[in-house]
């Protein structure tokens, strides 16, 4: 019998805003989303070089994270599960035209190690100790059916304690995050409908 | 010498992307891998691209990199040794 989960926080990133649980937690006048994130970046205090290296579907995954994974979730077993559409084609296009002149040949590997999604849920592993489940997925939209279906089947198979979803799109500079934690535990109750309500806020 | 020493630590900020480091704070002899500027192996690989596209400096061999890139001197002793541009 498949028991119930819940959402127990979400953020949403857009608009060069951040929100915890609806609440607007930062906002900034920003020319551009790395320079939003470099503002979000110093405003949640964080230190963390590798930051500025990452590509920006990675910066605002990783952005996303920070603001609902706290200590008791490093090394412990949270899976991660990601989706967007434009996957990684904002850096598969940059890598692209930095290649495409034959004669000024440099193909850039900082670069080129950003050209697929799921190298956003290595980031975010990597700062959060986590050695659990993961999955990228990529969808025309939003699919609270399966993001809600897979992530129950993996708390409900005991493959992970709880579950860090994530709608992170971006391309050309139009991006949206939206993060939710599920586990066995809270007061809002994980179905779709719950899900399509608080992506849609 | 000491020009090329300059222009190598402002373009490893610029092209490795060190937020909140200065060429101020690199000194000539420090380490750039391990705990020097902490540099990983992503770093190293532009490092090489970079020797390519601004000096003309083909590594042929990668474990030459590891004395090579030891640190601002060795790399700015490499580079007047071999650029071709």
């Amino acid at each position: 019998m498949q028991n119930d989960n819940y959402i127990t926080a979400t953020c949403r990133i857009h608009n060069n805003e951040m929100f915890v649980d609806g609440q607007s937690i930062f906002k900034t006048q920003a020319a551009d989303f790395a320079e939003f994130s470099k503002k979000a970046y110093q405003h949640l205090g964080i230190s963390y070089p590798k930051f500025f290296k990452m590509d920006n579907l990675s910066k605002l995954a990783f952005l996303g994270a920070e603001l609902l994974l706290k200590p008791e979730h490093h090394q412990s077993n949270t899976a991660l599960v990601f989706a967007n559409k434009s996957s990684s084609l904002d850096t598969d296009v940059k890598y692209q035209q930095s290649i495409a002149d034959k004669g000024n040949y440099f193909p850039s590997p900082a670069v080129f190690v950003y050209t697929l999604p799921n190298i956003c849920v290595g980031e975010i592993s990597i700062r959060h100790q986590l050695k659990s489940e993961n999955s990228f997925f990529i969808f025309d939209a939003f699919n609270a059916n399966l993001m809600c279906s897979y992530a129950n089947l993996l708390i409900d198979t005991q493959k992970a304690h709880a579950v860090l979803c994530g709608w992170i799109e971006y391309f050309n500079e139009d991006y949206r995050a939206f993060l939710y934690l599920v586990s066995p535990n809270g007061n809002t109750i994980h179905n779709k409908q719950s899900l399509e309500t608080a992506y849609n806020q | 010498m000491e020009a090329l020493k300059q222009e190598l630590k402002v373009k490893i900020i610029e092209v490795l992307n060190l937020e909140d480091v200065s060429a101020a704070d690199i000194n000539d002899n420090d380490a750039l891998f391990g705990d020097g500027l902490g540099l990983d192996s992503i770093d190293a690989l532009e490092l090489i691209v970079m020797l390519d596209k601004d000096y003309g400096i083909k590594l042929t061999d990668p474990k030459e990199g590891k004395n090579i890139f030891a640190s601002i001197n060795t790399m700015a002793d490499y580079i007047t040794a071999n650029r071709t541009k």
